[in-house]
């Protein structure tokens, strides 16, 4: 014992406030630079498309929810205040990794190519959904895209993240996971596990915690007593950072980084952005049981996407008349799809026995046998199937 | 042919499923150098080394989700839990995870080489912790295959066929049959089918059905019922999910009376499904009720772990009681 470095001979208790975590923040509000701050290497092609996508999710979110409104669709969830938070990191990544979201990533997969048509088919539930309409719409899957199918219980995706990325890892692949989760989906089981299965087993995955403020109605100063999400990942031996959420420089610079630090020396990352939902949680959450205008106005003056356009003009890399022109044509674009799609059929029904296993046995290809012959008998009860023939 | 006990059996499949493909990964607590708790993966990571052979940190669902992951990637995982006992943390991973993968994605995605192994039953005074049989809970979910071998040469050539199945499997290994059951086991590689009962001994008067840990009793009970001229049809399930229909209901067609027997817990166990099926398609034929013959209903007990197990003498008892009905 006579080693004396770093002993104390008083009970002395450290807290939160011996680690303070600062926050990466490079765009202010009217789109001029933080004094001394550098842009990251970012051309204009892909700042444009990264801005382009970002207009185009807040266009598809605000229709889609006044489609559901209409009773077109059963369900919806916007991203609405935090599409900077996914445009930033999904834009550092190549199509070579996975993305493993929740659920509120739809930038993420306009960024990759999903159409339109492909976003209406999932939420429609028709036969031309990937996921054969077996889920509830906003949970997008494309194998195409490196996207993983969402899963409605939180957290699931975070130890899957590390598995996979240890995965890649074996297979000596120049390709890392993506994994987004929330707020509150941090105080689930799976995250802890998960967080620390990545970094025990150098797992080249890049975490991103999309802090929001809210759990559907319960704010964070109800969900965890600590500094956020970004010091549990220094507990778990995990490089982490902060990051201004609704500020895509600071955003894409950290995804930069983090990327980089997984793919090259094969350890997880924690990004933690900083934003506000700005919408309800979904479709079916009305916020003003929970929170003020006032907090809402707030987080408004801090627009993600307002903060980049004004960057984007003040380089000349944007102006009025295309903004106009965009977001014209993606009103058009995805309500023209919207019309084409839901006049798609729902899928076959021989598709509700399919996928349980790679085929059907004994007793699911029995169950479906009866359940044709009892809708052959009773054809007007279940008008979506019983014409097939 | 080589002599080998269970655990041997389940060592040599992996290591042959390891030499196979060099996508098998196994991971679990405690299973790298050390071998695992029971050594089920003695010497698999010397030879295959630390990337594929691994400990990971206590987490059971941490393990399952990790496992999940690996197999979405296309890896082939074979996660060990060390005991059924711990496998509910897991229980989200892999009945609303694993289970649903490929049906909830529609077939983008799946986790096709995954397989979850893990020691069950009681007979090692193991109390309640160390000695559960939570098939059932996982019988009623769709998308898994749920497997248990009795003997050696079925533990090597269903963990074979298990980890090579494009499905997840939960792979039940019976612990108390672990060094306990020795047997002639073909050093080669070789797979016994998924979803296919054995019949152990024909017979011609009641069906006699278990698997895993319950089968030595079904044999010693089918003996004494022997003696007194009852011939009893023995089988093995193997694949409780899906399950060997067929094999089952030509059985009792056969003989007209059929016995069930698990240790795990009477109510909601796994006979009761077999049981149901059995009475709609042999109905007819049947010329007794279906007997059960299981664990009590109460937690698994230590001090009377004798008198909770739904022993031979149990069973013969429920054999000539369906005999006289």
């Amino acid at each position: 014992m006579g080693d004396t470095a770093n002993r104390i001979i008083q009970p002395a208790f450290i807290t939160g406030a011996d680690l303070p975590i600062p926050t990466l923040s490079l765009l202010l509000a009217d789109g001029s630079l933080r004094e001394g701050a550098e842009v990251p290497a970012l051309d204009k092609e892909l700042a444009q498309k990264m801005y382009r996508d970002m207009i185009y999710i807040r266009v598809l979110d605000e229709r889609m929810i006044a489609a559901q409104r209409q009773g077109r669709l059963s369900f919806y969830l916007t991203c609405t205040g935090e599409e900077a938070a996914v445009m930033g990191t999904v834009a550092a990544f190549t199509l070579g990794d996975m993305i493993m979201g929740q659920y509120r990533e739809q930038a993420a997969l306009r960024f990759r190519g999903f159409t339109s048509k492909q976003f209406m088919n999932q939420m429609l539930s028709n036969n031309m959904d990937l996921g054969k309409g077996r889920q509830m719409p906003i949970h997008y899957g494309s194998r195409a895209l490196n996207f993983m199918t969402i899963s409605s219980p939180l957290a699931t995706q975070i130890p899957q993240a590390a598995g996979y990325a240890y995965g890649q890892k074996l297979q000596h692949l120049e390709a890392c996971t993506l994994c987004y989760f929330g707020d509150g989906a941090a105080s689930e089981g799976d995250f802890h596990a998960g967080m620390n299965m990545a970094a025990v087993l150098k797992c080249p995955v890049v975490f991103v915690a999309r802090n929001n403020g809210y759990a559907i109605s319960t704010p964070t100063s109800e969900q965890f007593a600590g500094d956020g999400i970004a010091s549990r990942g220094v507990g778990y031996g995990i490089k982490s950072i902060r990051v201004d959420g609704n500020d895509i420089l600071a955003v894409y610079a950290a995804a930069v980084e983090a990327r980089k630090l997984a793919i090259t020396n094969h350890e997880p990352v924690l990004i933690e952005t900083m934003s506000y939902r700005l919408g309800a949680h979904s479709s079916s959450d009305d916020p003003s049981g929970y929170r003020s205008r006032e907090e809402e106005d707030k987080w408004r003056k801090k627009d993600p996407i307002a903060r980049m356009k004004n960057w984007l003009i003040d380089r000349s890399w944007w102006s009025e008349q295309e903004e106009k022109q965009a977001l014209e044509s993606y009103r058009k674009e995805v309500l023209d799809a919207l019309k084409s799609e839901e006049k798609r059929p729902p899928p076959p029904l021989s598709d509700l026995i399919k996928d349980v296993y790679d085929a059907p046995p004994w007793h699911l290809q029995e169950q479906y046998e009866a359940l044709k012959a009892h809708i052959d008998k009773y054809p007007d009860n279940y008008p979506a199937t019983s014409g097939e023939g | 042919m080589a002599k080998m006990n269970l655990l041997q059996a389940i060592n040599n499949a992996l290591d042959i499923a390891m030499a196979d493909n060099e996508r098998v990964v196994c991971l679990g607590e405690d299973i790298g150098q050390f071998g695992g708790v029971f050594r089920a993966t003695s010497n698999l990571q010397e030879k295959y080394g630390r990337d594929r052979c691994f400990n990971t940190p206590l987490t059971e669902q941490g393990i399952a989700g990790f496992a999940v992951g690996l197999a979405a990637q296309g890896a082939v995982p074979v996660a060990e839990i060390q005991f059924a006992d711990y496998i509910y943390p897991a229980f989200d991973q892999i009945v609303n995870e694993a289970a649903k993968f490929r049906y909830r994605s529609g077939d983008e995605f799946d986790v096709a080489g995954l397989t979850f192994r893990t020691p069950y039953g009681g007979g090692i005074a193991g109390g309640l912790y160390h000695s559960q049989s939570p098939e059932a809970y996982f019988c009623h979910t769709p998308g898994l295959k749920v497997v248990v071998p009795s003997t050696p040469y079925q533990a090597k050539g269903l963990l074979l066929a298990a980890i090579r199945d494009p499905n997840p499997v939960l792979f039940f290994e019976p612990k108390a049959y672990y060094r306990a059951s020795v047997g002639e086991v073909p050093e080669e590689d070789f797979e016994l089918p998924l979803g296919e009962a054995d019949i152990v001994v024909e017979g011609e008067d009641i069906t006699l059905l278990a698997w895993g840990a319950q089968m030595n009793n079904l044999r010693k009970a089918a003996d004494l019922a022997e003696a007194e001229g009852i011939s009893c049809e023995v089988i093995d399930l193997r694949t409780l999910l899906p399950w060997d229909v067929k094999t089952i209901e030509s059985s009792v067609k056969k003989t007209g009376r059929l016995l069930i027997s698990h240790e795990a817990t009477h109510t909601g166990g796994y006979g009761g499904e077999i049981a149901a099926t059995i009475q709609e398609r042999c109905f007819l034929y049947l010329e007794s009720p279906i007997s059960r013959v299981n664990g009590l209903d109460t937690p698994f007990p230590l001090a009377h772990e004798k008198e909770y197990m739904p022993d031979q003498l149990k069973i013969y008892e429920a054999i000539k009681a369906s005999m006289s009905y």
